[in-house]
């Protein structure tokens, strides 16, 4: 952990970002078809595949040095095993049991589990920055973490394509004879879509005394940084060209806030531009004018402003990227 | 004292506990939901928010979500023969190796309007006065200040909020929400965290777009 204070400011950010040729977030349900909203067919990405990112982003940073990997554990790690950690905490503060029944219940002694939650939450990133239920078998409570993410929406309708693609092998012997060597195989990818994704640090969930997990003014550095380049290190061959466009972070004075939240999203507009022309996407003039354009396809085609003028006593603008 | 909030945001799942493994949301908003929204705002142990009416202001639709989440438990045996070798390798789940698809069914593109009291309770100390608090949410409420970011029914749909202040009129239902009476079924009232964390019920019926909430000591409650 470092010496970094608990975060005593409120945030809300607006994240843009944008995908070429890839799939941003495959639906279950649907075969990996990029998700979609089936009523407007805007394109909609999880929060908790931007969580796996930011996790990603963490881990790697903390993997090759950047941070210190004491104090950067990432809890939900691909591949990690959950309880592990928990006996972990139990072991560093809590005097050695018999059973393991006993794990299961939360420790009587109030101090006790405290310092169980804490201790958890100065190892573990993920657990300061998002929280975590630590009530899996071993027993480590509950924690709530500052930062929490929407659903990421496209800016204007996706159209998801799905390729056929060759593989010049064949996996089984059978079908090695019956298809003489070569399997067929589909790629679903969304030629253009940009994002934009809301997301709130509740300062309180940070610093206060019993409820705050110490999430710190360096945490929250560390989660700008990975919002504007997690997607540098999570090339894959579904994923095709992603890129974080734009961070707008709001800052306010006051730990519970200085303004109203849609009120500061509201200042943050996107237009629909072609051939110098721009009209503000959900204006009368962006549907009676934009039918003719050609569909966007990169992200010079949008762009974003933010209206400073006004703005509320105690909001600061940020952009980290 | 009363306070009126205004909330809306673009998606909610105020989960079904009959179906909550994969999540189905109630028709509205739960009373306890709407408790948990109202102290994100504010909240002391010294009061205790009841809902008194839920005011539905848009048409009741769903939308499938499907995810990837971390699946089961850890197994009390192996972690007890791992306690025994004093070795914790091949104990507990990994996340990749233990997925669970859930889908939900969400409630997209919701607003209502909370009416709401509160009462104290012996927490309260000598400097607690209900005109205290019910300025201090009102201020909050106002200026969009919250404890922490209130969400309807799961932290990744936040709840956008404004204060419908005193003897200003309340929001207008949304002019395509026409299906203002229904018969709402069973419905969550509350947790009741003092006797044990027992479920109560209501029988919720919306009646031209408002549910009335009964008191949380009401006899038409059943746990």
């Amino acid at each position: 952990m470092s010496d970094s204070p608990a975060v005593t400011h409120r945030h809300e950010f607006v994240l843009f970002f944008d995908v070429q040729d890839g799939n941003p977030n495959g639906d279950p349900d649907a075969g990996n078809l990029p998700r979609i909203d089936p009523e407007t067919n805007l394109g909609l990405v999880s929060d908790v595949a931007l969580k796996r990112k930011i996790r990603n982003y963490v881990a790697l940073k903390a993997e090759v040095g950047d941070i210190l990997a004491q104090g950067h554990e990432i809890y939900m790690s691909e591949g990690a095993t959950l309880n592990n950690q928990h006996k972990r905490a139990w072991e560093a503060v809590m005097p050695p049991v018999d059973k393991s029944e006993e794990y299961k219940k939360l420790p009587k002694d109030q101090q006790k589990s405290r310092e169980l939650t804490r201790w958890m939450c100065a190892n573990f990133w993920d657990i300061r920055t998002f929280g975590a239920v630590m009530t899996t078998g071993v027993n480590a409570g509950q924690v709530r973490g500052p930062v929490q993410i929407a659903f990421s929406r496209s800016l204007e309708r996706i159209l998801p394509l799905e390729i056929s693609i060759t593989r010049m092998a064949a996996t089984t012997e059978a079908d090695a004879e019956a298809k003489g060597g070569r399997t067929m195989g589909r790629k679903h990818i969304v030629p253009y879509g940009a994002y934009r994704v809301h997301g709130f640090v509740s300062a309180p969930l940070a610093s206060h005394d019993t409820k705050g997990t110490g999430f710190s003014e360096a945490d929250l550095d560390l989660l700008w940084d990975a919002l504007c380049n997690m997607f540098e290190h999570d090339r894959s061959a579904a994923r095709g060209q992603m890129a974080s466009r734009k961070l707008i972070v709001f800052r306010h004075a006051s730990a519970l806030g200085n303004a109203q939240a849609q009120a500061l999203f509201d200042r943050v507009k996107v237009d629909r531009v072609y051939q110098g022309i721009a009209h503000e996407i959900g204006s009368d003039a962006y549907h009676n004018s934009t039918d003719n354009w050609p569909a966007a396809r990169s992200w010079s085609d949008y762009a974003v402003r933010i209206e400073r003028d006004g703005l509320p006593d105690g909001i600061e603008i940020l952009e980290p990227c | 004292m009363g306070v009126r909030l205004h909330i809306w945001g673009e998606r909610a799942c105020f989960t079904r506990p009959e179906m909550k493994v994969e999540r189905v949301s109630y028709d509205v908003i739960t009373p306890s939901a709407a408790r948990g929204i109202l102290e994100a705002i504010h909240w002391k142990p010294a009061i205790r928010w009841h809902v008194d009416r839920i005011h539905v202001l848009k048409p009741i639709r769903f939308q499938s979500f499907r995810r990837n989440e971390v699946g089961a438990k850890a197994s009390a045996s192996l972690a007890s023969g791992a306690m025994k070798r004093k070795d914790t390798s091949g104990l507990g789940i990994a996340v990749d190796e233990d997925r669970q698809q859930r889908a939900a069914m969400l409630l997209v593109d919701v607003a209502y309007v909370i009416e709401a009291h509160f009462e104290m309770t012996e927490k309260a100390g000598p400097g607690d006065t209900a005109a205290k608090h019910i300025s201090m949410f009102n201020r909050r409420a106002a200026s969009g200040q919250c404890f922490h970011r209130p969400c309807l029914g799961t932290r990744e749909f936040p709840a956008e909020f404004a204060l419908v202040a005193e003897g200003d009129p309340l929001p207008s239902p949304d002019a395509s929400f026409t299906e203002r009476e229904r018969d709402l079924g069973w419905m969550l009232h509350d947790i009741d965290f003092a006797n044990g964390s027992a479920s109560r019920f209501f029988h919720a019926r919306m009646e031209d777009g408002v549910i009335e909430v009964p008191a949380w000591n009401s006899a038409d409650l059943v746990s």
